[in-house]
Order: structure tokens, then sequence, then C-alpha cells
């Protein structure tokens, strides 16, 4: 059984068909790829399945369970985690404090924990603290963890964004254009912690990209949208050679 | 001439420099010292340093509403406040801070609890002999104890969580009419209530309750406010809960039961300095453990990016209710102990000078921030007060401070700075040798 499954899965804004009878299959501890040109709807395909939209049409899986129409947070908790293709960091806060952040699911003190400050409590914080250091030692970015983000520079921010995501515990991690705007060397980085992420945690990775040459290199089945459509789908060779792909990106030859 | 003057410019600073670092190893508990043997200077020879700087009598807020009303006794006033408050608190901090920082290193090692213990019972010694003075210090600082409590549950809502509420003088009257429709019901022969049901005695163990009752009929009515305004984010809460503020105001004023516009009184004198400081303590110790916790948190996470905090599992909609029911809460028992302070409460007293008033110690002290909301309502409570001789004038210079603050610091005097009990007691001894 896959692990996240999506069956004709279609969503409108107003009198526009966003995405179109779109389906996904991923199996656990699978890199896929998600391209198109601006404006497919590859975003709005993640927003649809981590529940900040509902989709007109359509279900989506996880493991088995249906989580179409669900609250954003209880997907999280069930096991997408996501980054933002333009970062969402809280801009007050520090490293350490985001990566904590998405542990909120898991804590089990309750209020009374956090009003009276139990010994729980603060067993508990200090748990969840371990764990965000280590998430933090994965992504390299420790060392910042009482830095308030804003102070970071762009790299390190999306580093945080991944962290961040990490400690939901998914099954699933949605990358959306983890590497957009980054230097070269921060791109050979970032790969690296994708990859990391991949084998040490053996998570699936869903991930939208627009630089072809990673995509082709860190994941084993691609499809590419246009127009909210699914165009091609298969592995990156066949993606690579597909008239279809190279239409929707180049446009077509023009005809003399 | 240029370069003298310039030069002279430097040699101050560089001796506020000193100064500022000489008093910088002064541990909290040699600041509370100097401040003890201040009040206890006061307490015994304050009249008769007064009689001999010809004051009428000890000037009760630091001399301000003397100076104001009679400029001519200024110099006394400047050599009083000199004399008996800056002169012994810096003299005895300064001087005792190798020794009460050997003391602030042993309380430290002591169990927590001990040495918040022992900070706040000489903070409160310090409080009762400063207060005791005059009755008129008595009811001022209770009312700014009060205004700590409010300011600081608002803080929540408007700082922590980012949104904008208007209710809380409408929570307060909540609070006010819950907490003393129970007290004046059980312990007191009014003509609404009839006579009193249950012995007097058992009042001040009572009291506590009623405050408590009168913070959850607070929390109830924002319970009112939440369930509309918190679906989605915007101006709707500012919009909802300023008319739930005038709502609460016309409905007391129309209830006869409980005195209706008139007001309610003859409430039992329960709310004494001692019951005042504790709920304050106890607000500020419950909100501070709050907001740094994770849970509290993740109000700063929906301020700064709702989608983000919702797509980390954070169940924004329950946390904001949670904490806007919270906030309710301390209001309300901010409103009881003001209602039994006062003894007597009328709607009117909640309207919307009320919420101007409260709005402004939160955005001049500072948004997410406890110190912030103490000193804000602090300095504003006291500069209202000082500043009364001037009447209508005091409502110029005090939004004129706010808005000279806004421009200059627009988060407030002391805005997002995490409230560290730890951090506050440590002994601060003499730092490693760099200079």
């Amino acid at each position: 059984m896959p692990l996240l499954r999506v069956e004709k899965m279609s969503h409108d804004f107003g009198g526009l068909r966003a995405v179109n009878d779109y389906d996904l299959e991923i199996e656990a501890s699978q890199i896929r790829g998600l391209i198109g040109p601006n404006g497919a709807g590859k975003t709005t395909i993640f927003n649809l399945i981590t529940g900040i939209y509902k989709p007109t049409q359509g279900d989506i899986y996880l493991g088995g369970a249906r989580i179409t129409g669900l609250q954003p947070h209880r997907i999280a908790s069930m096991g997408i985690a996501r980054t933002f293709q333009n970062l969402q960091l809280w801009r007050h806060m520090t490293v350490l404090e985001h990566v904590k952040m998405a542990r909120y699911s898991k804590i089990s003190y309750g209020l009374i924990g956090a009003f009276f400050g139990t010994p729980r409590r603060y067993k508990q914080e200090a748990e969840i603290e371990a764990k965000a250091y280590d998430l933090l030692k994965i992504v390299g970015i420790h060392h910042l963890s009482d830095q308030v983000v804003t102070n970071l520079p762009y790299g390190d921010q999306r580093r945080v964004e991944m962290a961040r995501a990490l400690a939901a515990d998914p099954k699933i991690l949605f990358l959306d254009e983890p590497t957009a705007g980054m230097n070269p060397e921060e791109l050979v980085q970032m790969m690296e912690i994708i990859r990391r992420v991949h084998k040490e945690l053996g998570l699936a990775i869903f991930l939208i990209e627009h630089r072809l040459k990673m995509v082709m290199e860190l994941c084993q089945i691609i499809q590419t949208l246009d127009f909210g459509r699914v165009i091609a789908h298969g592995t990156p060779e066949e993606i690579q050679n597909d008239p279809k792909v190279i239409d929707a990106y180049l446009g077509k030859e023009a005809v003399i | 001439m240029e370069a003298d003057s310039g030069d002279l410019f430097e040699k101050m600073k560089l001796l506020l420099k000193k100064i500022r670092n000489s008093f910088s190893r002064v541990p909290l508990i040699g600041w509370l010292l100097g401040a003890l043997i201040a009040v206890v200077l006061e307490y015994s020879l304050g009249e008769s340093l007064a009689d001999i700087l010809m004051l009428p009598k000890i000037p009760v807020l630091f001399g301000f509403v003397i100076m104001l009303k009679k400029p001519l006794l200024i110099p006394s006033v400047i050599i009083f406040v000199l004399l008996i408050y800056a002169l012994p608190i810096s003299a005895v901090a300064r001087l005792s801070a190798p020794l009460t920082n050997r003391l602030a290193a042993k309380l430290f090692s002591l169990p927590i609890l001990i040495s918040v213990v022992i900070h706040l019972g000489l903070l409160y010694a310090v409080l009762h002999l400063w207060s005791d003075i005059s009755a008129y210090r008595v009811l001022t600082l209770k009312l700014t104890l009060i205004a700590v409590m409010v300011t600081l549950s608002l803080n929540v809502v408007n700082g922590y969580m980012g949104e904008f509420s208007c209710s809380h003088p409408g929570f307060m009257a909540l609070g006010a009419y819950g907490a003393s429709v129970v007290t004046v019901f059980l312990f007191a022969n009014d003509k609404l209530f009839g006579t009193a049901i249950l012995p007097s005695a058992l009042g001040p163990f009572i009291f506590p309750l009623a405050l408590i009752i009168g913070g959850m009929v607070a929390a109830l009515g924002a319970l009112f406010i939440a369930i509309p305004s918190f679906r989605t984010r915007g101006d709707y809460l500012a919009i909802i809960s300023l008319a739930f503020m005038f709502i609460v105001k016309s409905m007391i004023e129309n209830l006869e039961i409980v005195g209706g516009p008139r007001g309610l009184s003859s409430q039992p004198d329960y709310a004494g300095l001692p019951t005042v400081f504790l709920w304050t303590v106890a607000c500020i110790w419950i909100i501070n453990n709050f907001v740094r916790s994770t849970l509290g948190k993740a109000l700063n996470a929906i301020r700064d990016d709702e989608m983000a905090a919702n797509a980390m599992t954070v169940n924004t909609r329950r946390t904001k209710i949670v904490a806007f029911l919270f906030a309710a809460f301390w209001a309300g028992v901010a409103g009881g102990l003001f209602a039994h302070v006062l003894r007597y409460v009328n709607p009117g007293t909640f309207g919307l000078q009320k919420l101007a008033e409260v709005l402004a110690m939160v955005y001049f002290g500072g948004l997410n921030s406890v110190y912030g909301s103490i000193v804000g309502a602090v300095s504003l409570s006291l500069l209202s007060e000082a500043l009364r001789p001037l009447e209508i004038f005091k409502w110029i210079i005090i939004p004129l401070l706010l808005i000279l603050v806004m421009i200059y610091r627009p988060t407030g005097l002391i805005a997002f700075k995490e409230f560290n009990v730890m951090n506050l007691l440590k002994p601060k001894p003499m730092p490693e040798k760099e200079d």
C-alpha cells in the first residue's frame, strides 16, 4: 500500500480549474519530484494535500486513512510536514524555538503544566529541546540555536525551515522549492541535507523544484504539471526526453 | 572652547558609564535592602524632616503633587527626595554590594522557591512600610498593582498573540460584578441582597473563590467573543470586542438586581494590601510561566505566521481561544479586586476611558514582555496620579508621551524581553578583569 495516495483531486479557484484530476502515489522512503512551469499549480497541490485548501473533488489517503478536508494541524501531526516556497518563519522567535514549536502536538503536560510549571513540564521541555538540537545538528545550524531567525543569512533560514519540518516527526516531507534563491554553494549543501535526511531518517520526500538538474539527480520518479494537469510522469530520463515536457518548458517550435 | 566642551561632554559620558558600571554589580536583593532602609528612614524621620524643610507633610508621591501645586517648595521637595530616597538607596545598594552578592549567591544555591519567597517578602515589606504613611499611598499602590494585572493580561492578547482586543474593561466589569455579587450576597447586609448568609469570619477564605468566580464569568463572556472572531484573522476581533465592552456596560446599567447605573456598594473590606500583592504575584507568575512554555510560544508563532504555525501541528484556533479566555480570566480577577479595593463599583468606570488607559499601559510598556507590562502599568499609574494637579493638561501630557514612545520605540519601552526569574535573582559579582 502506498504511503500517500491522491485520487482524482481537482480544485477550482472561482471559475478557474487550478488542479485537474490529479493522481499521486508515494511509497515509503521514496523521493518524488513535481516540476512544471510557473503557475502550473504545484504549490496549490501542496496546499491541497496539507489541508490549507480543501479540494473541490477527489480524495487523499495517508497510510490508509482518509485525510481529505482535515485541518492543516491535524494532517501535519498525522505525518505530513512541509516547508514553504517563500520562507514562512516566525520573525521574533529563535531558531531553537522554531524547532521546538513543531513538537506542539506531542506535548502532553497540558495547560496545567504550562500555567504552574510542573516538573513534568520542565522534563518534557528538556526532551523537546534535546530533540530539537539533534535536528539542528543534522541540518548543520546547531551553533545558531539562540539567534532570532531574521538575523540569519538566507541559506540558514532555509535550513531552519527544514529542521522545523523534521521536528514534526513526518512520514513524508514536502519541500516547496527548497533551493529557491540560493547560491550554488548553498544549493550543494541543501542537496546534501536532503540526501542525508532521506537516508538517516528514512523519510519519503515530495519535492517541488525549478532547477531540473537537482530534481533529476535526487528523484526516482518525476511528475510534470502544466495548467493543473499532469502531462508527463516517469523516471528522470523519460521526463528529460518527453516532447510534452520540453514544450511546456520551452514553448512549441515555431511553425514557419 | 568647542573642543573644551566636547571634552567635558566626553568626560561626563565616561563618568556616567562608570557610575552605571559600579551599580551594575548590585544584585536585586541589594536594591531591595536599600529601598527598605529608605522607607524605614522615611517612616521614622520623614515627619521631622518634612517639618525642617517646611513641607506641610511627607510628600506622598515623591513630591510630584506638591511641586506642581506649590512651585516655591520645589527645592525642599528635591532635598527631601534626595535625603530620604536617592542617597540611602544608592549608598546602601552600592556599599553593601559585596555583602549582598555573597548573600544572593547563598540564596541562589538554595531551592529557587525559598529565594523567591525571601525576595518577595522583602519587596512586600518595602511596599508595606512605604504605603503605611498615608491611606492615599495604600490606595494608589493597590490600584497600581491591579493595573499591572490588567495590563499583563491584555498583553497576552495584544502583544503575545498579536490580535487587537478592546474588551478588557468589559471583562473587568464582569469580574468586578461577579465577585462582588458573591461577597455581598454571602457576607454583607445589603439592601439589594438582604442580610449576610455566612458568618463574616469565613469571608477572607471565600474571597479568593469569589475572585475566581469573577474571573470565570469574565472568561465565559470572552467565549462569546472568541467563537465568532477567531474563525479568521483580521480586524474582526477589535470590532467585536469593542462592541462587547459596550454591551457589558449597558447590560449592567440595565440590570436593576445589581443596582443598575447607581452601581453596587458595600463590598466587605477583604482586599487588603497583602491580598492584592499576592494576587498580583500569582498573576505575573502564572502568565509568565505560560508565555515561556512551548504551548505559550505558540501564540508568538500564530502572531508571526499563522499558516506556518498551523502547518507545524499547532491547533491555532484552540490556542487563540484558550489564550483569550485566559487573559479574560485575569482581567476578571483584577476587576474583582478593583471592586473590593474601592468597595464600590458602577458600570460607568468600565468604559472607553478605562480602555484607553489599559491600552496605553500595554503599548507604552512594551509588547510581548512581562517587564514591559509591569513598567508600563506602574509608570503610567503613578504618572497619572502625580500629574493630577495639572487637571486637564494631564490628558495632553500622557498622550504626548505615548506618541513619543511610539515614534522612537514603536513596540514600547521594553518589548520582546523574557522575564527570567533566575537571571533576576542571580548574584552579580565582579566581572572578569577586562579593563
